[in-house]
């Protein structure tokens, strides 16, 4: 959808038809102590070398990965981003901050996100997708709230403590107001959740675990599954890296009845952490239960392909305060981009690229280990991991940032205290062997 | 929407102000919506109940009928347990609109105390009421 400014030839004419000779005319009705007199407090105009080279100035003050060896991950990737995407991404119709629904108007962006919710689907083994939604993490608590819903007899949530920390912030923001309340499962010393802990647990009314962990690793699925089956509960899992499923057994495999997820990896810059990209899907059972909007295939009157918002009596416009959600914003420009993403590398390229992922993060690891780390758990893993630093690492990863322009991982204990001097490493297919080589070789 | 007299009212159910209908039928008590309430509705696309043996108390939400563009809450008119829920409306929700009365029933209720029915209207009571 195209936003033009109006001419003066197009205000004189919607003058003509509103009877009015001039603007200050038609807005007569506004009391002139609420308007503004004089010109807005804003700075003059910038030419265009100008304008560019102020914005040069300002962005030369971030550090972007570009310019970095990056071996962090814990919930944003360092993913190469194909020049297909923004060349595609940056046309006009698709650059809005309000995503158009009209059907009759908005064909292009529609298909779009179904496209988006059809990709995420078989990327997950799942039934249904929804257009998406912030992040991971306001998904995850959508998914929660469904699970608390459904199950009028409990208040609780069991969450595993190896889920993203801001993650569970989130939930913890938006469950409490009701009076719900998050249990954490606790995690062994294998850096796995405890399922044992789990079993224990009661009057909860869903399970949610992450798979990959927030320290990189794979959960056996399969066990939480089966408690969940055994307290008549919903299971939901999470993930913060989506290319993982290009080598791991999809969450819908093992039985998920609602995944939520990060899809920042799926051709979305950083920034800073923001604005991300939240999937979230579910069973078909689970269908009217969904958040957000959900675009469907339909035939229009002369029976051909149309794609419309569907399943909308959810949605807070017509179900009021009974409503699955009162968000209904999706981030529509970054689902986009997930199924540009997606369609571009497709199926063997996203496997092609988990693989490279996880060769380059075991070879990380192996030189590590080389270079005086200890490995903290042994566990299987995808593209990141824990390792316990020799003494005086931590000088040497800042001298490290500074002076060579590398980021050696990302300390833990910030967020686990008994985890002390422990740092998740990230490996992506960004970074090269050269590169493996060059860090152990500065950390040893 | 349908005339009033073009509706169809079983003798044989008492009504509720919200519009569902309960029959005896031997100990128990089956509860369903009204001609007046689907024809309201209009095509009904889904259906959603409780859970057999959740105990629900008169006047309680028993569930809600979406239809094509609006969702209404439906009450139960006996306290009691819930024996058994509808099943066939999972696939064919549209029987709440071809058979209100039989096919399209909504929930086998195992009733705490029969006398609630009292305060239900029979089938002239409830005419009165909706032709206001």
């Amino acid at each position: 959808m195209r936003y033009l400014p109006h001419t003066k030839e197009d205000i004189e004419s919607m003058l003509k038809v509103a009877g009015q000779s001039c603007l200050d005319d038609l807005f007569n009705s506004i009391p002139d102590d609420l308007k503004i007199t004089g010109s807005l407090d804003i700075p003059e105009s910038l030419s265009e070398w100008e304008l560019n080279d102020h914005m040069e100035e300002l962005a030369s003050l971030n550090i972007a990965c570009k310019n970095y060896k990056c071996f962090m991950g814990a919930g944003s990737y360092d993913h190469y981003i194909p020049a297909v995407i923004p060349y595609l991404i940056s046309r006009s119709e698709f650059m809005t901050a309000y995503t158009p629904y009209q059907p009759e108007v908005s064909q292009g962006t529609l298909q779009g996100i179904y496209e988006f919710q059809t990709m995420v689907t078989e990327l997950l083994g799942m039934d249904i997708a929804t257009a998406s939604h912030y992040d991971c993490g306001t998904a995850l608590a959508e998914a929660c709230l469904i699970a608390l819903r459904q199950n009028k007899k409990a208040n609780k949530i069991a969450v595993s403590a190896l889920t993203h920390p801001s993650h569970r912030q989130i939930i913890h923001t938006y469950i409490s107001p009701s009076g719900y309340e998050i249990v954490e499962i606790p995690y062994t010393k294998e850096g796995l959740t405890d399922v044992k802990a789990l079993e224990a647990m009661d009057d909860i009314a869903g399970i949610a675990v992450q798979s990959p962990n927030f320290l990189g690793n794979i959960e056996d699925l399969s066990a939480f599954k089966a408690v969940a089956d055994a307290k008549k509960v919903l299971f939901i899992t999470s993930f913060t890296e989506s290319l993982a499923f290009g080598l791991l057994k999809n969450p819908g495999s093992f039985g998920a009845d609602l995944v939520a997820g990060e899809g920042q990896s799926l051709g979305i810059a950083k920034s800073f952490g923001g604005p991300g990209l939240g999937l979230l899907a579910g069973t078909k059972k689970q269908m009217r239960n969904l958040p957000g909007r959900l675009i469907g295939k339909t035939k229009d009157a002369n029976g051909d392909d149309g794609f419309v918002l569907t399943l909308a009596t959810r949605e807070q416009h017509i179900r009021r305060e009974k409503a699955s959600s009162n968000i209904c914003s999706n981030n529509g420009l970054n689902a986009m981009t997930a199924a540009v993403y997606l369609a571009t590398v497709g199926k063997i390229g996203i496997r092609e690229i988990a693989r490279q992922n996880h060769d380059k993060a075991i070879y990380l690891k192996k030189s590590l280990e080389m270079a005086g780390f200890e490995s903290a758990f042994d566990t299987p893993f995808f593209n990141e991991f824990l390792m316990k630093a020799p003494e005086g690492f931590e000088q040497k990863r800042s001298a490290l940032i500074n002076d060579k322009c590398t980021f050696a991982g990302i300390c833990v204990d910030k967020f686990y205290p008994e985890l002390k001097h422990h740092y998740l490493f990230c490996a992506t297919e960004t970074i090269s062997k050269k590169d493996i080589d060059q860090l152990a070789k500065e950390v040893k | 929407m349908k005339e009033i007299n073009e509706l169809n009212f079983s003798d044989d159910v008492k009504y509720s102000k919200s519009h569902e209908w309960a029959k005896i039928s031997r100990d128990i008590v089956i509860v369903g919506l009204s001609d007046y309430a689907q024809d309201q509705l209009g095509e009904v696309v889904f259906v959603e109940l409780p859970q057999n043996g959740d105990t629900l108390f008169k006047g309680d939400e028993l569930g809600n009928v979406e239809s094509v563009k609006a969702v209404s809450e439906i009450y139960i008119p006996v306290s009691g347990e819930i024996l058994e829920i509808n099943e066939g409306l999972e696939d064919a929700p549209e029987l709440v609109n071809e058979s209100c009365y039989e096919n399209g029933w909504l929930v086998k209720v195992k009733p705490d105390d029969i006398s609630e029915l009292n305060d239900l209207m029979n089938k002239a009571e409830y005419l009165k009421m909706l032709k206001g």
